[in-house]
């Protein structure tokens, strides 16, 4: 499995409220609430953190989980979340998330 | 606001629909002209559309169109004669001078009791209408439907609004801090019981009215949905149609 970035997109709202994380698409009001792992990857998606080393360090050591698999689900979570347009995931470091690039273009 | 109109009849109707909220400001922030005209697109129908772009809001529906120009302080309403058209058009245009000021139009009716504002909120159906109807003679009514919610200090304050709902009765023009938000709901008996913040903050959001899709208002929206339910207490009101639920309130 090649190395995986991801990265906040900075266009959507975030406010976490005991203990949950809500999230507000700012291109259509559609509002996600994450669940704790969604949480994790979202909180730590600075784009030059590799998701394995996210997953190892962030997600293993809270969960009693084999780190393969929770690279694997934690990849697919990404992929969702990205869909949605919450993450941008990239097989480079995102130093620059790509709505921003593409304001100047 | 100021509205323009060349037209008397409209006028008279404007006068009438507003009644309680008319002044004659000779400064107002924002200066609309209206010109009154057959229906513009051939589906009276269809949904709101709200865009900006550089500098200007252009609002849409059916039976209006708009502009509006907040760097001017003007704008202009092409509409039918119908009320309801010019109605919406100050709705919205309320909403994203709220937005900005971190405040909302909230679906929900609103009364001040013991100089405190109480807000009843809920979708179509959940008792909006009935609980205002039922409000005791020491309530001032606000609004039946559209509550208007504004910073103020700490906290916020909910004034009246001429933005009827079924009962078809304007608000007074008055405002009260916000001491409580009510989600409604009809049941066997009356009683108040705890919302969690994030289910509060959800309630709230599914209740705010907001038409434009511009990234930074919607932001803005989110983020006074939740620091308004860091100020204001919500809770569930479940009661039975009479006035008896009035005992809880204020």
């Amino acid at each position: 499995m090649s190395t995986v970035y991801v990265a906040r997109n900075p266009r959507v709202a975030a406010r976490i409220l005991d203990g949950e994380m809500m999230i507000m698409s700012g291109r259509d009001s559609t509002l996600f609430t994450l669940n704790r792992t969604a949480t994790i990857l979202w909180q730590w998606a600075d784009g030059t953190t590799p998701l394995d080393r996210i997953v190892e360090q962030r997600i293993c050591s809270e969960y009693n989980v084999e780190a393969a698999q929770a690279l694997q689900d934690a990849e697919a979570l990404a992929r969702e979340l990205a869909s949605h347009e919450i993450l941008e995931i990239s097989d480079q470091p995102i130093s620059e998330p790509a709505v921003l690039r593409g304001d100047r273009q | 606001m100021r509205v323009n109109t060349t037209e008397p009849d409209f006028l008279h109707i404007l006068q009438q629909s507003y009644a309680g909220f008319v002044s004659s400001s000779e400064n107002p922030a924002i200066d609309f002209d209206v010109e009154i005209t057959q229906p513009l697109i051939d589906e009276p129908d269809a949904d709101v559309e709200v865009t900006h772009s550089c500098g200007r809001w252009s609002l849409q529906r059916g039976d209006f169109r708009a502009e509006w120009e907040p760097g001017k302080r003007r704008g202009w309403v092409r509409q039918t004669a119908n009320p309801y058209a010019i109605d919406s058009v100050l709705r919205i245009v309320h909403s994203l001078v709220l937005a900005k000021e971190g405040g909302f139009l909230l679906h929900s009716a609103s009364a001040i009791r013991n100089g405190k504002a109480y807000l009843f909120a809920g979708e179509s159906g959940a008792g909006k209408t009935t609980i205002s109807s039922l409000a005791p003679s020491d309530a001032i009514l606000l609004t039946d439907e559209i509550s208007y919610v504004r910073r103020q200090n700490e906290g916020y304050a909910a004034f009246g609004t001429p933005f009827t709902g079924e009962l078809a009765k304007l608000g007074q023009n008055v405002s009260a801090p916000i001491a409580s938000l009510y989600l409604l709901g009809k049941g066997a008996e009356n009683r108040i019981d705890p919302v969690e913040p994030a289910d509060a903050a959800r309630s709230l959001l599914s209740n705010i009215l907001f038409f434009a899709k511009e990234e930074e208002l919607v932001q803005a929206i989110f983020h006074s949905a939740f620091e308004f339910v860091k100020r204001v207490p919500v809770s569930r009101l479940t009661f039975v149609p009479d006035s008896r639920v009035w005992e809880f309130i204020g």
